[in-house]
C-alpha cells in the first residue's frame, strides 16, 4: 500500500501545482485514466492474497476519492480565479454616460394646462371645449360686452365677417355650457385664443387660455377666493400667497386681478417679480347677473365665479422663459428641454 | 392717469406715507402703477440773494458773489452774464445733487473759492413753457418776494409727488383728480371736499347777447355749453397752475388755455376755447361736416372730413373737429379779447371712429370716447369761469347758454344687504355699507341708494356688491371651500382620454411636441401642389389679417409640419421627431367645421417604415386593430412610390409618406422629410380601452422561414392576407423579417423573406403538419403571384 501512499503525494503535489485546465486534464488522464497510475496499483491487486484485496481494495477505492477531491478542488480555485480575471479584464468606465432612449418631450404649454386640468379634475370639475371659430354672439354679446367696447374693433379681432369670428377668450364655451346645462356646473376650458397683435416677444396672435367656471346655488366670492388659493398653492407651491385686487371685466362683477407671491424668492423681490413680490396672474369675479341671465340661468338663484389666465404667460413664469415667440418656433433644442 | 398728490389734496385730505398711499389705492380698485417726485434728484438747492458782485483776480469773464441763502453767506464764482447784485436765484450748495446724477462740491476756481453754484432752470430740469420769464443762457432769476433758503423744489412744484394710476375702462369718472380723489376719501376714509363754485360775473350783458347755439346733428352732439370771457388778458397762468399742468404732463401754454386743461383734468370734462372775433354770425352750430369739407387743426394739419364727423361750425365755417381738436382759424392767439369757452357732449362711439379714421386722437378725444356724464360739462364750464375770475385772465359775463336734449338723471337700486352678504360670502353691517357708498358720492333715501350719473357703471346690486368688498377688502373675505350644496364627479370624456392616450403615445414614440399657428398663407397651398379643385382650397379667410402669412385658416397641417422641419434643419438640427394634435378648419353652414389632426413629421436618420410604425403604434394604443395601409401614387404632396392611405372601415382616415422632392425643396425642408397626418373623430368611435388576457400558449410553436422572389409590384399585404387565408388554423404569424433588390435579384423583381409561427392550442405540432403548411403556401403564393423560392 506504500505504492499508493506514494502515487497520492506525487499526486497531491502535482495538482496543487497545475495552474490551468489542461494540466488538470492531463493529470487526471495520468491518475485516473485507463493507463492511468491507479489503475495500474489495481490492476496489481490482484497479485494479493485473497484476505488482503478488501483492505487493499478499500485502499485503492479512499485514494480515488482523494484523488478526486484534489481535482474538483483545483478545478474550483483555476475556475474562479479566470472568473476573476475575466471580470478585471472587461472592467468598463462608468463615468461615460448611458446610451439613452429618445423620449418625447410634451410642449411647456401643453405641460401647464394639463398640470391646471389634473389639479381641478381633483376638484370636481370636467373639461369644457368649443369652437375656436365663434359667433360674435357668443364672444362678446352673451359675455356682457358693451356695444362699442374696443375689444369688438377690427383692430383686436380677427373676423371672418360681421358675424363670425375667431375667438378671442375661452369664456364663450362658458356660455356655452351654462346654455345647455343646468346647474351645478363646474368646469374648466383650456384652448387656443386668437387676438390682432403682432408677433413680438410678449404678443402673440395665437395663444392659449383656461378658465374655470362654477355656478350653483350659494356660490359666494369666499369660495372664489378659496379656489384660487387652493390653485396657487398647488400650481406654484405650497407657501404661494394670493392677493386680489378690484379690477374692470364686463362679464364678472364684482371683478379682481390676482396676483401670487414671487416663487422665485418667495416674496422679497427679485427679477422675476420684477422686484415686487407678487406676479399678476390671474383675473377672476363673480359671473355678472347679465351673463347668468344671457345663458337663462336665474341670476336671482344662482351665482357663480369664473377666473382665467394666460397660459403662455404662466409658463414662461414658470419656466423662466424670456420670450413669447419661442413656443411657437418649435425648435428642437427648445423642446427637448421640457 | 397722473395725478400730483398736492391736486389731490385739494379734494381730500392726505397725509398718508406715499407707499401707505399707494397701497391703499390699489388694494380699493385704484391700481397705481409707480409714482416719482418731479425733483427726485434734486438736492440741497436753495434761494440766495446776491449780496456783492466783485470780478475774479485771475479771469476775465469770472465773477465773484456774496450770497446770502439765508442762515449764511456763501462765496460763488459764476460766469453767467445776468448776474445783478439783489436778485434772488437757485443756489446748489455743497454736496448738493441736479438731475442726470450731478453732484456739486465746494472748491477753487482759478484760486478763488466756490462755496456751489448758481442754477439756470435747465439745470434744473425745466423749460421756458414752465417759466416763461426765465433767462434763456444765464441764471434763473426768481421773484423779489421769495424767501431766502427756501428749498427751490418748494419754490418750483418739484416737490409734489406725482402717482400714475391705472384706470379701468367701466370708471371714465376717475380719468380725473376729482374721481381718484373721490375714491382716495373712500379708500383713506376722510371726508371728500367739494367746494361749491363762487362766481363774480364782471363782464357786460349776458352770454346768450354774444352767441347762438344750435345743434343739428342731435345723435352726435346731446348737450353744448358756451361761456363767454370778456377783456381777456392773454398772459402765462400761474407758477402753481403750471407747475401741477407739468407734473400731470401737460404742457402750459397761456392763461386761457391752461384754464381749459386744468378743468379736463380736474374735472374729466374735455373743454375747448375759441376767439370769438374769429366765430362769424355770432353763431354756433354742432352738425355734421360736408363730405370733403376741410379744416386746418391746432397741429396745423389739413384734414379732409365726410359726413360722419361732427363739426362745430359758425355761420360760415367749421371751427373745431367735435371733441377731437379746435382748428386754426379760432384758435386763442396773444391778442385775443374775447373767449368764448365750450364744454360739450359728444356721442362716444362716433368720436372714437372719427379720431381713428382721422388718425388724431388728442386728449379730448381719449375722454369722450369713453363715454363722459352730459352733467358734468355745465360744472366744467363753471369751473373754468372761476379760474378766469381767479387768474384775472378776463371778465366772466353771466350765464351759460347751454342747449341739451335729455340729460341722465340719477339711478336709484335697493340696498339688499342680506343679499350682497350672500354673494360675498360676508358679514358686513348695512352701516358699513352705507358709509362706503356716501363717500363714493351716493346718496341714501332708506333702502335706496341714489347713484349719481357720474357712476354709470352701477346699475345692479351687483355692482353695488363690489363697491362695498372693494371697501370691505378682497383680502379680508373668509375663504371657503364648500362650493354650494351639491358634489360634482371631474373626470375626462372618452374624447378627451383617447387624445390623452394618442399624445402620451406619441411621447413615448421619441416625438416632441409641436405648436404651430392655425392660419397660414394660401400661397403655401400653391407650393403643396394641391390642385386647384381641391377641398383644400376651400378655406376660411380672414378679413382682417395680420399679413398674408397669415390670412387664410389651414385646411391641412402638411405645411405647418413642413415648416417646423425646415426651421430646425435650417439651424443644423440634424434629426427631427415632431407631431402635433391640433385643427384644421373647414367652412361650413354654422361657424366652421374644426377637425382634429395628429400630424407627425420626421427627417434624419429614418425611413418610410419609423413613420409607419408611428401610425401602427397609434391605432394599437387605442385598440384598434383593422386598419389598412394602401399605397397611394396620385398625392400630389408625396413621394409617389412611398405614400400610403390608411384606411378604417374602408375609410381614408390618413396618409403618410415622403414628401415629394420638389415639394420639400419648395419649403425649404430636408429630402428625407416623412410626414403623416391622421384624423382624430374615426378613432374617438373605434378606440377602446377594455383589454381581455390571451392566455400564454402552453405548446411549443413551429418556425419556418421563406425567401420568395416576386415582381417588384407585388405588395406584401396581399402576399400574407393571401397565405393567411390559404392557411387556417395553425398559421399563427406571418412577418417579413427582409425586402431585398439587387444583386442576384432579376431586374423588376424583389426578394421577400418572411417567417411563419405555426402554433395549434391542443398539441405539439409535427414536422410533417407543418412542411404540409408551407408546401401550401408555397403552391399558392406561386400561382397567385408568380413566386419563385429564392
Amino acid at each position: 500500500m506504500l505504492q499508493l501512499d506514494v502515487m497520492l503525494k506525487n499526486a497531491e503535489r502535482e495538482i496543487l501545482s497545475a495552474t490551468d485546465m489542461k494540466k488538470i486534464e492531463e493529470l487526471k488522464v495520468q491518475y485516473l485514466g485507463k493507463k492511468g497510475e491507479l489503475t495500474q496499483v489495481l490492476r496489481g491487486m490482484s497479485a494479493l492474497a485473497p484476505e488482503d484485496r478488501p483492505a487493499a481494495g478499500k485502499a485503492a477505492n479512499d485514494a480515488r476519492e482523494k484523488l478526486n477531491q484534489l481535482f474538483s478542488d483545483a478545478e474550483k480555485i483555476i475556475s474562479d480565479k479566470a472568473v476573476k480575471e475575466r471580470l478585471y479584464e472587461e472592467r468598463l468606465d462608468v463615468t461615460v454616460p448611458g446610451r439613452k432612449q429618445d423620449i418625447g418631450h410634451t410642449h411647456p404649454l401643453t405641460q401647464v394646462i394639463r398640470k391646471i386640468e389634473n389639479i381641478f379634475i381633483g376638484l370636481g370639475y370636467q373639461i369644457a371645449e368649443g369652437p375656436e371659430v365663434e359667433s360674435v354672439h357668443y364672444n362678446f354679446d352673451q359675455l356682457n360686452a358693451p356695444d362699442n367696447h374696443p375689444s369688438r374693433d377690427e383692430q383686436d379681432t380677427f373676423y371672418f365677417d360681421a358675424e363670425k369670428l375667431l375667438r378671442t377668450q375661452t369664456s364663450p364655451v362658458q356660455a356655452r355650457v351654462m346654455e345647455n346645462n343646468a346647474p351645478p356646473i363646474r368646469i374648466i376650458c383650456p384652448g387656443r385664443v386668437y387676438r390682432a397683435d403682432e408677433v413680438d416677444a410678449t404678443h402673440s396672435p395665437i395663444f392659449h387660455q383656461i378658465e374655470a367656471l362654477v355656478v350653483d346655488k350659494d356660490i359666494t366670492m369666499g369660495n372664489l377666493v378659496a379656489t384660487l388659493k387652493l390653485f396657487a398653492k398647488e400650481m406654484f407651491g405650497e407657501e404661494t400667497e394670493v392677493r386680489l385686487r378690484p379690477h374692470y371685466f364686463p362679464f364678472t362683477e364684482p371683478s379682481a386681478e390676482v396676483d401670487v407671491s414671487c416663487w422665485v424668492c418667495k416674496g422679497k423681490g427679485c427679477p422675476v417679480c420684477k422686484y415686487e413680490g407678487f406676479i399678476e396672474i390671474l383675473g377672476a369675479g363673480m359671473v355678472h347677473p347679465n351673463v347668468l341671465r344671457n345663458c337663462g340661468i336665474d341670476p336671482d338663484i344662482y351665482s357663480g365665479f369664473a377666473f382665467g389666465l394666460g397660459v403662455e404667460r404662466t409658463a414662461m413664469a414658470v419656466f423662466g422663459i424670456n420670450d413669447l415667440r419661442l413656443f411657437y418656433e418649435n425648435d428642437a433644442r427648445f423642446l427637448s428641454q421640457f | 392717469m397722473k395725478a400730483p398728490i398736492s391736486w389731490l389734496r385739494d379734494f381730500v385730505d392726505i397725509d398718508e406715507d406715499i407707499k401707505r398711499f399707494c397701497n391703499l389705492m390699489t388694494v380699493t380698485g385704484t391700481k397705481v402703477e409707480g409714482y416719482n417726485q418731479a425733483g427726485a434728484e434734486i438736492s440741497g438747492v436753495v434761494t440766495g440773494k446776491i449780496l456783492t458782485l466783485r470780478a475774479h483776480p485771475n479771469s476775465d469773464h469770472l465773477l465773484i458773489a456774496d450770497v446770502d441763502v439765508g442762515d449764511k453767506v456763501l462765496q460763488i464764482v459764476t460766469g453767467a452774464p445776468n448776474v445783478k447784485i439783489g436778485q434772488i436765484i437757485p443756489i446748489a450748495t455743497d454736496n448738493s445733487t441736479l438731475p442726470k446724477g450731478v453732484t456739486i462740491k465746494k472748491g477753487k476756481l482759478r484760486g478763488e473759492l466756490s462755496e456751489g453754484m448758481m442754477c439756470s432752470i435747465q439745470e434744473l430740469n425745466l423749460t421756458k413753457h414752465d417759466y416763461p420769464d426765465a433767462c434763456d443762457d444765464g441764471i434763473w432769476v426768481l421773484k423779489e418776494d421769495t424767501p431766502l433758503g427756501m428749498d427751490i423744489k418748494k419754490y418750483a412744484g418739484l416737490d409734489d409727488c406725482v402717482v400714475e394710476f391705472e384706470i379701468t375702462p367701466n370708471r371714465q369718472d376717475c380719468f380725473s383728480i376729482k374721481g381718484i380723489a373721490r375714491e382716495a376719501s373712500a379708500a383713506l376714509d376722510k371726508p371728500f371736499k367739494d367746494k361749491p363754485i363762487m362766481l363774480q360775473e364782471k363782464g357786460k350783458g349776458k352770454a346768450d347777447d354774444y352767441i347762438k347755439v344750435g345743434i343739428t346733428a342731435t345723435d352726435l352732439c346731446s348737450r353744448y355749453c358756451a361761456g363767454i370771457i370778456t377783456d381777456v388778458i392773454i398772459e402765462p397762468s400761474p407758477d402753481w397752475m403750471r407747475s401741477r399742468l407739468r407734473n400731470a404732463g401737460v404742457r402750459p401754454v397761456n392763461n386761457i388755455v391752461d384754464i381749459t386743461n386744468y378743468v379736463l383734468l380736474e374735472c374729466g370734462q374735455p373743454m375747448h376755447a375759441f376767439d370769438l372775433e374769429f366765430i362769424e354770425g355770432n353763431t354756433i352750430n354742432v352738425r355734421r361736416a360736408a363730405d370733403n369739407e376741410k379744416i386746418i387743426t391746432l397741429d396745423e394739419k389739413e384734414r379732409i372730413l365726410d359726413r360722419s364727423v361732427v363739426v362745430i361750425s359758425d355761420a360760415k365755417k367749421a371751427v373745431a373737429l367735435g371733441g377731437i381738436m379746435g382748428a386754426m382759424n379760432s384758435e386763442i392767439t396773444d391778442n385775443t379779447k374775447t373767449v368764448l369757452f365750450e364744454s360739450a357732449m359728444f356721442d362716444s362711439a362716433n368720436i372714437r371712429i372719427s379720431a381713428k379714421k382721422l388718425g388724431m386722437r388728442s386728449e379730448s378725444s381719449a375722454l369722450f370716447e369713453k363715454g363722459l356724464d352730459a352733467n358734468n360739462a355745465l360744472h366744467a364750464i363753471n369751473r373754468a369761469c372761476e379760474l378766469v375770475e381767479l387768474l384775472n385772465a378776463g371778465k366772466v359775463v353771466k350765464g351759460v347758454v347751454d342747449v341739451h336734449k335729455h340729460l341722465p338723471v340719477p339711478v336709484r337700486i335697493k340696498l339688499d344687504a342680506k343679499r350682497i352678504n350672500q354673494l360675498l360670502g360676508t358679514d358686513i353691517p348695512v352701516a358699513d355699507m352705507k358709509s362706503v357708498l356716501v363717500k363714493l358720492g351716493m346718496r341714501i333715501d332708506k333702502d335706496d341708494i341714489i347713484v349719481p350719473t357720474f357712476r354709470p357703471d352701477i346699475t345692479g346690486c351687483a355692482d353695488i356688491a363690489e363697491e362695498v368688498a372693494r371697501f370691505y377688502g378682497y383680502n379680508n373675505i373668509v375663504p371657503s371651500l364648500t362650493l354650494g350644496k351639491s358634489v360634482t364627479q371631474g373626470y375626462r370624456t372618452h374624447n378627451q382620454n383617447v387624445r390623452k392616450v394618442i399624445h402620451d403615445t406619441l411621447i413615448a414614440c421619441g416625438l416632441n411636441e409641436t405648436m404651430t399657428y392655425s392660419f397660414i398663407s394660401p400661397k403655401n397651398l400653391d407650393k403643396l401642389g394641391i390642385s386647384e379643385d381641391s377641398p383644400m382650397r376651400d378655406y376660411l379667410t380672414i378679413k382682417n389679417p395680420l399679413g398674408e402669412d397669415f390670412s387664410v385658416m389651414r385646411t391641412t397641417m402638411i405645411s405647418s409640419m413642413l415648416k417646423v422641419l425646415a426651421y430646425n434643419t435650417n439651424r443644423s438640427v440634424k434629426q427631427g421627431r415632431f407631431f402635433e394634435v391640433s385643427k384644421t378648419y373647414h367652412p361650413a353652414e354654422i361657424l366652421a367645421d374644426e377637425r382634429e389632426v395628429i400630424t407627425v413629421g420626421l427627417y434624419g436618420d429614418c425611413d418610410f417604415y419609423d413613420l409607419k410604425g408611428i401610425a401602427e403604434n397609434i391605432s394599437e394604443s387605442l385598440g384598434i386593430k383593422d386598419v389598412e395601409y394602401v399605397a397611394d401614387r396620385e398625392n400630389p404632396v408625396f413621394h409617389t412610390g412611398r405614400c400610403a392611405n390608411i384606411l378604417l372601415d374602408n375609410l381614408v382616415i390618413g396618409t403618410l409618406g415622403q414628401i415629394d422632392y420638389s415639394v420639400s425643396k419648395e419649403f425649404d425642408a430636408p429630402e428625407d422629410s416623412y410626414i403623416l397626418t391622421m384624423d382624430v373623430s374615426p378613432l374617438y368611435e373605434r378606440a377602446t380601452f377594455t383589454n381581455t388576457y390571451m392566455p400564454i400558449p402552453r405548446y411549443p410553436s413551429s418556425l419556418r422561414d421563406l425567401s420568395i422572389v416576386v415582381d417588384r409590384d407585388v405588395q406584401s399585404a396581399d402576399i400574407v392576407k393571401t397565405v393567411k387565408k390559404a392557411v387556417k388554423g395553425i398559421l399563427e404569424n406571418v412577418t417579413l423579417f427582409d425586402i431585398y433588390t439587387g444583386g442576384q435579384i432579376e431586374e423588376g423583381s424583389k426578394s421577400l423573406s418572411y417567417s411563419f409561427t405555426f402554433r395549434a392550442k391542443d398539441r405539439t405540432l409535427e414536422d410533417q403538419e407543418v412542411n404540409k403548411a408551407m408546401d401550401k403556401i408555397m403552391n399558392t403564393l406561386s400561382r397567385e403571384f408568380d413566386a419563385k423560392v429564392r
